[in-house]
């Protein structure tokens, strides 16, 4: 077909392969972009800035001597070179991201202009607290939100991520235990936990002691009995946990980690299953983060910035650290150094410089307004449905470890039905890039052989869910049909096909480097 | 609710399919009696005009750094951030990602990541950095674990002019695990000697510069006196673009450089989130905390990027594992990595220029003024007052009069008996009007 002026209108009958080679490199909006390094000068600048019109410079000598050899780019180059990186980037706005026990839920762009208000994002941390009133109320509502939707007394606000607020929560726990005269020295961890909860215990000291779970996932309080001692500090419990299952017998296990004095940490990452449907302070918990950036929908911003706040149960609220807030309304305050502390209040010290991120506290707050407490349980209850709807639909066909029992905000499945057809779950993830999905989490939990941990969250649609499970029975069908390439060339689409990860880590170039000149031809 | 996809009808089918009856037949495994049957004492549901009305509010309580003179610093400052970095950073395809560790489809994460990486070392003059950490002060903290690991001592020594929240983290952090630390006292002048303290159960001995202070500190006889005796030398700096124009670590031989990041991008937001730079000397690469990335090829040849030498992280090696850290401040780096392409080596030089320049006017304007003092001899962009008033009380009484003047020493050290010192930072945001007010007010206050 033609238009009048003699254009086609329709695509040839005779166009073939998609796949030839362009001269560029680039597919149309695929663009390939060099490093800044081979792009910039170092005499260009994207800023205008004039030189000072006096200079005398009171640097004692201490120049630097040669210049740093950054590139730089004008605005538009500037704005082009990123603009092009991020269009090689999958996000949550681009499409389905079930990436289980990282809660990739739609990220609201009411909070990022809220916490862009001059107000909360150009104040410093150290002004007058008599000009930041509403800095403090704020972070007071956050803290009363936490601790009403936790069931918990205290919180300790300054952790910047889930494995800061896992620290804040063991040296909680290890001040509490010396204030008794105790040095208890093993913390129970299952072997489903996150990688950083032993690595936390590990960090101030503690040995690690696994504990196994039972055949359906969870943790037997028998278990837990049969490990306790004088000497065990805590238990380190993940609730729910990183198969996706409630840990049904959570309060006698409390119950038997108090009674041979030791403390309850939760690992709060799956919190959003569960928040208004139960509490942890309910359920025995002593100390329990709360990851801002999972359950309350702060960006995750391709690796942070998050925030762990750090909810306390009375027993371990005195060993707090500093900064917290005391007092309230027009006469909140901070307390910002161990002198100032009360009687009866025993801060452990500092975790960070100044407050901890406020930017997230201004996020999550809007979060949790917005949602209110009816949207916050009817988000919990959207979640847990969301991720039984998947399996409930992918159960025939994939298998699930643990038997068809319903799971809380994430479904796992095994590798067993993947068994001998020559496809792994590495592939079968990348061949779920090409269909334009964004992979599961893959093995882990490390106690699932070849785990693939399915978390929907509650920002899916029915229908988006209901293509994404035609689109993964689709697959799992050509699996058993056979068609392995499909899955060991994958992925096909992407910006690039498979990364050698063993050639990174084998011979590690982690910078750019200025190439060596090219040699003087020797005619 | 309109964060909620899901309709009635939908969760009606849904629970069908499922086969169960009620949404709470999914929550059976919750006790019973743990179970909340009333709602929270919480507010509900709001609009997103109630939620802007009521956080709008709230903001406008306090007093934002542009709407003043203002001329604090100590750790965080105010510069200008341009706006195409605030653009940039809200792609969607950059703020709603994850951790890269799907790198065929995380290209533009990882390649930022490498160029910040690249950024750093070139700052610092070091060989390696890391993929970021929270901030300086967890980086510093960080810092002395990895000296421990390296040199397999407990003893870290601090310098006086350190940071007084850093000190306390790698205080905390240090009684926390067992571990020294020699703290020397607050050193206003820069005369301590710490060369003295070092001995043969040191493994490292922490100096910042600019120190918290202001003073610039000459790194290289602390390095020196540190190899004679098989320990590390941490640099730390809280002021990015002091190393615009000031001597940066590698130059002073430091075998670790840490420092906050925030002042290339980002703002001043409250104290976070902030950028921690971490750079060593590569000998030292396997012992680094946080995450790296690597340059690779792909299965058609291709360059791309990864992750890499993962093996030092906690989701590998769990208690084994180099630090604990996983989240980091992803965001944070690419706001700093698109204001130091925007900067190059002519920019962050103009830039640190203006900055020193602008201290320099404000020390001359206040110098010799009746019951103010400049302490410093050496400075960047950050200096130290001495007044015939306890400072507190000064900044309280400026902050009365519109300006914002800085930062009492009593804030961050409220027994070292400093009581009259005001740590006053300037930037290039500050004009001459700026300095005018500052001094006018600052003389009625005296």
């Amino acid at each position: 077909m033609h238009n009048i002026q003699g254009r086609p209108t329709s695509p040839s009958e005779t166009m073939v392969d998609a796949a030839l080679p362009t001269f560029t490199g680039n597919r149309a909006l695929q663009q390939e972009e060099a490093l800044i390094f081979e792009i910039g000068r170092t005499d260009t600048t994207g800023v205008d800035l004039d030189e000072p019109d006096t200079f005398t410079p009171r640097l004692g000598g201490l120049e630097r001597k040669g210049g740093t050899g950054l590139p730089g780019l004008s605005e538009p180059e500037t704005m082009r070179h990123y603009v092009r990186l991020s269009q090689k980037n999958y996000g949550i706005d681009t499409g389905v991201f079930p990436l289980g026990s990282c809660t990739m839920k739609h990220n609201p762009r009411l909070n990022e202009r809220m916490a862009r208000l001059p107000g909360f994002g150009d104040i410093h941390p150290l002004q007058p607290l008599s000009t930041v009133p509403g800095a403090l109320k704020l972070m007071a509502q956050l803290s009363r939100w936490l601790m009403e939707l936790t069931g918990m007394q205290a919180v300790a606000l300054s952790p910047k991520a889930g494995a800061h607020g896992e620290l804040c929560g063991m040296m909680a726990i290890k001040s509490a235990l010396a204030a008794r005269g105790e040095a208890r020295k093993i913390v129970l961890v299952p072997e489903s936990a996150h990688g950083t909860n032993p690595a936390t215990a590990a960090l101030i000291g503690f040995a690690v002691k696994a504990v196994p779970a039972r055949g359906d996932g969870t943790v037997d309080p028998q278990t837990v009995r049969s490990l306790l001692s004088s000497d065990v500090a805590a238990i380190m419990l993940t609730n729910p946990n990183t198969c996706g299952l409630f840990e049904r017998d959570v309060v006698a296990i409390a119950d038997a980690v108090h009674a041979a004095g030791a403390f309850f940490y939760a690992d709060g990452a799956n919190f959003n299953a569960i928040a208004g449907k139960t509490r942890p302070g309910d359920l025995g918990v002593d100390a329990m983060h709360i990851n801002l950036h999972k359950t309350f929908s702060t960006p995750h911003g391709g690796g942070g910035p998050g925030a762990g706040p750090v909810v306390l149960s009375h027993r371990l609220a005195p060993f707090a650290p500093v900064p917290y807030l005391r007092g309230e309304g027009e006469h909140l305050r901070l307390v910002e150094h161990e002198a100032e502390a009360a009687e009866g209040e025993h801060p452990f010290g500092r975790l960070c410089a100044f407050q901890g991120q406020m930017g997230m506290y201004v996020r999550a707050l809007a979060y949790m307004l917005s949602h209110g407490i009816d949207g916050l349980r009817r988000a919990s209850e959207d979640a847990v449905l969301n991720a039984n709807y998947v399996r409930v639909s992918l159960a025939d066909l994939m298998s699930l470890p643990f038997g068809n029992r319903p799971c809380m905000h994430e479904a796992l499945f095994d590798d067993a039905w993947l068994k001998d057809t020559g496809v792994t779950t590495l592939d079968f993830a990348k061949a779920m890039i090409d269909e334009g999905y964004h992979p599961m989490t893959m093995y882990f939990p490390l106690v699932v052989h070849g785990a693939m941990l399915i978390e929907p969250t509650e920002s899916e649609s029915k229908a988006s869910l209901d293509l994404f499970i035609a689109s993964m029975r689709d697959l799992a069908m050509a699996v058993r049909r056979g068609e392995t390439l499909r899955f060991t060339e994958a992925p096909r689409y992407a910006p690039r096909r498979r990364l050698d990860e063993t050639r990174a880590a084998r011979q590690p170039v982690l910078r750019w480097t200025k190439p060596a000149p090219v040699a003087e031809a020797a005619e | 609710m309109r964060y909620l996809p899901l309709t009635e009808a939908d969760r009606a089918d849904m629970l069908a399919r499922i086969g169960v009856a009620s949404i709470d037949d999914l929550f059976a495994d919750i006790p019973v009696d743990k179970r909340l049957t009333a709602l929270p004492d919480l507010p509900l549901r709001k609009s997103e005009m109630e939620v802007e009305r009521l956080l709008a509010r709230l903001a406008t309580e306090n007093i934002a750094a542009a709407n003043v003179p203002f001329f604090i610093g100590a750790g965080a400052y105010k510069h200008h951030v341009p706006a195409t970095v605030d653009h940039l950073i809200q792609r969607s395809e950059f703020l709603t990602s994850y951790t890269p560790y799907q790198p065929e489809i995380a290209q533009g994460t990882l390649q930022y990541l490498f160029e910040f990486q690249t950024q750093v070392a070139q700052l610092t003059e070091m060989e390696v950095a890391n993929a970021s950490m929270y901030d300086g002060s967890t980086a510093t903290g960080e810092a002395v674990l990895m000296a421990h690991r390296i040199t397999r001592r407990r003893k870290a020594v601090l310098s006086g002019g350190l940071h007084p929240h850093y000190a306390q983290v790698v205080k905390t952090l240090s009684h926390m695990s067992g571990n020294t630390v020699l703290s020397l006292s607050p050193d206003v002048t820069a005369r301590e000697d710490i060369i003295a303290l070092i001995d043969k159960e040191t493994s490292c001995v922490v100096v910042q510069t600019p120190d918290v202070f202001g003073n610039l500190r000459d790194l290289r006889a602390i390095g020196e006196a540190c190899r004679a005796k098989g320990a590390l030398l941490v640099a730390v700096f809280t002021e990015a673009v002091s190393l615009g124009l000031v001597a940066p670590p590698g130059a002073m031989d430091a075998d670790i450089a840490v420092g906050e990041g925030q002042s290339i991008g980002n703002g001043l937001i409250y104290g976070g989130p902030y950028v921690g730079l971490f750079a060593a000397k590569a000998k030292y690469v396997r012992q680094m905390p946080g995450r790296l990335c690597g340059e690779t090829v792909d299965a058609e040849g291709k360059r791309g990027y990864v992750l890499t030498l993962s093996t030092r992280e906690q989701h590998i090696r769990r208690d084994k594992a180099t630090s604990n850290i996983c989240t980091n401040s992803g965001l944070c780096v690419l706001a700093f990595t698109i204001h130091m392409t925007l900067l190059g080596e002519a920019g962050l030089t103009r830039l640190a220029r203006i900055n020193h320049a602008n201290a320099v006017k404000l020390a001359d304007m206040l110098s010799g003024r009746r019951g103010v003092e400049v302490v410093n001899g050496t400075f960047f962009n950050e200096f130290t007052l001495r007044l015939s008033r306890p400072a507190a009380e000064v900044v309280e009484r400026l902050a009365k009069k519109g300006v914002l003047g800085g930062v009492p020493v009593s804030r961050l050290l409220p027994e070292a008996g400093l009581d009259d010192l005001l740590i006053t930072a300037s930037t290039e945001v500050n004009t001459e009007a700026d300095r005018l007010a500052f001094a006018k007010a600052l003389g009625e206050v005296l």
